[in-house]
């Protein structure tokens, strides 16, 4: 079950100018690569979440410059890219009541979609995906898209 | 073992107190009346004559004296002896008005020192100790003063000054110091440094107190402190014009130890200038009974407190002062409530979630006031879930509305970003153009 897990990095940020700039600034100078990428905002303030290749080495790069990060686990779901894909996943998640924090998706090269979603019982939506024939992708893959 | 100082007089019975301070308020009231021009004429302006001062009571007859008044003497208007008597001068630095001098003769340098040794005894500094003195050196009174008190007691002062905090942590390390002078904002900040230099000052140092003061904070800031570095946290108080740092508190950390033999303080109404009983919250006034170059009349220091009279657990039966609130000058008035930093930092150094650092930004919008509360978001409490953090947001929003009546406008911002202090931290930024 632990390799299903996708570790994302979450920074809290005010929303001023060149923010965002720095952040990558660093992950650059690191070599790390991000392979998904969100600002969710909220007024005055935002929070950025993003898988990224060597996530931990990205923790403390941010950590050490200053920022306020922290580490969440989070399910990464392969979902067709066509009409229906989302909905299909969305069906499943709720006809089992497992409630959505927040999620984030976007498509890639191979005819699939990319969903990244935080639930609050992260095992039992695992469970519920892998019932429903829904594939889970693995950090490994995920450095691999 | 409670250890004191002058044994005989910090516990003598509060009559004989009164009747000393009886004898000094009236030798005190003739000596000002002869030696200094300004009060010979303030007490003929107010009616008053020093033969009408025949007991503690009469004090009230006496006019008030302020800081106003230093800045209108200015440099020695005000000053009892000749120039040849001086042995020191202080100076405050006239940022926000007139600068004000206070000079010292010899006797006033010993009783202030005196003073320090009797609080330092209390919170078991002494032979042995190693003081480190973080407060700014020169006209500033907060390091030389204290430096003295230290010295009296047999303990070693390293007078460090304010700054340089990496130099701060290795002469704290080195040279093994057990207690540490500056003020609680910036002792949070060197707190801030010990964690990034990956050492504690609860495991790398012999640090066993801080003496904190020159800016008001709260008894909710005192637990932060102490349960974060391991230290006992103690209060000192005094100001340049009555001499400089000259109060602290004893190990029971319940008021500040006001020596009456050598002081005698009343708390009035701010506004009637009417003295308030024991226990009320006013303004503090202090009249200098044993100090002969710059004796100060009833002087309104504009520190709001309240008397706590009856023996302390250490067995000292001199008044105390409760925590100071604030002073007259550093409230807010935002849309017509009274506000002070310590308050908001009561409130705020309450809620588990709130970093130690803070700031206040007054605005006028529309003619209207606003208050921004900015606080940083550690790591500690980030949750990458949005809602989490507008829940802390209410949390404090509510809790200021609730206790303050106030509505603040509650800002997140990122660590680090709130300005540190090497000395008296600005809590409020007012860009108000009153
Ligand atoms: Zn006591």
């Amino acid at each position: 079950m632990e390799n299903k897990l996708i570790k994302q990095i979450s920074i809290f940020a005010e929303n001023k100018a060149g923010r965002l700039e720095k952040i990558t600034e660093k992950l650059k100078s690191a070599n790390i690569n991000i392979r998904a990428f969100t600002i969710a905002e909220a007024g005055d303030f935002g929070v950025m979440r993003m898988v990224v290749d060597k996530p931990e080495q990205a923790h403390n790069v941010l950590h050490d410059a200053g920022f306020t990060v922290s580490e969440t686990d989070v399910l990464g779901i392969e979902m067709s890219d066509s009409p229906g894909g989302l909905h299909e996943i969305s069906t499943v998640l709720g006809s089992n009541d497992i409630n959505v924090d927040y999620a984030y998706a976007f498509a890639m090269a191979t005819q699939k979609a990319l969903l990244i979603i935080r639930v609050d019982n992260i095992n039992n939506a695992i469970e519920v995906l892998e019932n429903s024939d829904i594939r889970l992708i693995s950090m490994e893959e995920v450095n691999k898209i | 073992m409670i250890e004191y100082w002058e044994p005989l007089i910090e516990r003598m019975p509060v009559d004989e107190l009164k009747a000393i301070q009886e004898e000094k308020l009236k030798s005190l009231v003739h000596y000002v009346y002869n030696h200094s021009p300004f009060y010979k004429k303030r007490f003929d302006e107010a009616g008053i004559s020093p033969n009408d001062i025949q007991s503690l009571d009469d004090v009230r007859k006496l006019p008030f004296t302020t800081k106003q008044d230093l800045r209108d003497t200015y440099p020695t208007g005000m000053f009892c002896v000749p120039q040849e008597q001086v042995v020191r001068y202080h100076a405050s630095s006239g940022t926000t008005g007139k600068p004000t001098v206070v000079g010292y003769t010899e006797n006033d340098i010993k009783e202030w020192s005196t003073s320090l040794a009797r609080g330092l005894t209390s919170i078991g500094i002494g032979r042995g100790d190693v003081v480190q003195i973080g407060y700014g050196y020169g006209l500033f009174t907060g390091g030389l003063g204290l430096h003295y008190g230290v010295e009296m007691v047999g303990a070693s002062a390293i007078p460090s000054s304010s700054g340089n905090t990496e130099r701060q942590i290795e002469l704290m390390q080195d040279l093994g110091s057990t207690a540490m002078a500056c003020t609680p904002s910036y002792f949070l900040y060197v707190n801030e440094v010990f964690k990034k230099l990956g050492i504690s000052i609860a495991n790398d140092t012999k640090l066993k107190c801080g003496i904190f003061g020159a800016e008001p904070w709260s008894e909710e800031m005192r637990r932060r402190i102490e349960e974060q570095t391991g230290i006992k946290a103690y209060d000192i108080f005094g100001t340049s014009e009555i001499s400089g740092p000259l109060f602290t508190e004893c190990i029971y950390q319940d008021g500040i130890h006001i020596w009456a033999d050598q002081f005698l303080i009343e708390v009035i109404d701010p506004e009637t200038g009417e003295q308030l009983a024991d226990g009320e919250r006013g303004e503090l006034v202090v009249t200098t009974l044993a100090k002969e170059a710059l004796p100060l009349i009833r002087y309104r220091i504009g520190d709001l407190t309240a008397i706590k009279s009856g023996p302390c657990k250490c067995g000292r039966t001199h008044p105390r002062i409760m925590r100071i609130l604030g002073r007259t000058d550093d409230m807010i008035i935002i849309r017509g409530i009274n506000v002070f930093p310590g308050q908001v930092e009561a409130v705020l150094m309450d809620i588990p979630e709130v970093g130690e650092h803070y700031q206040l930004v007054v605005d006028r919008e529309n003619e209207l006031d606003t208050l921004t509360v900015q606080v940083e978001v550690t790591e500690d409490v980030f949750s990458d879930k949005i809602s989490d953090l507008m829940v802390l947001e209410k949390k404090v929003t509510k809790a200021l509305q609730t206790v303050l009546n106030i509505s603040a406008r509650v800002e997140l911002v990122e660590p680090g970003t709130i300005p540190r202090s090497m000395g008296k931290a600005q809590r409020v930024i007012d860009n108000r153009k009153i």
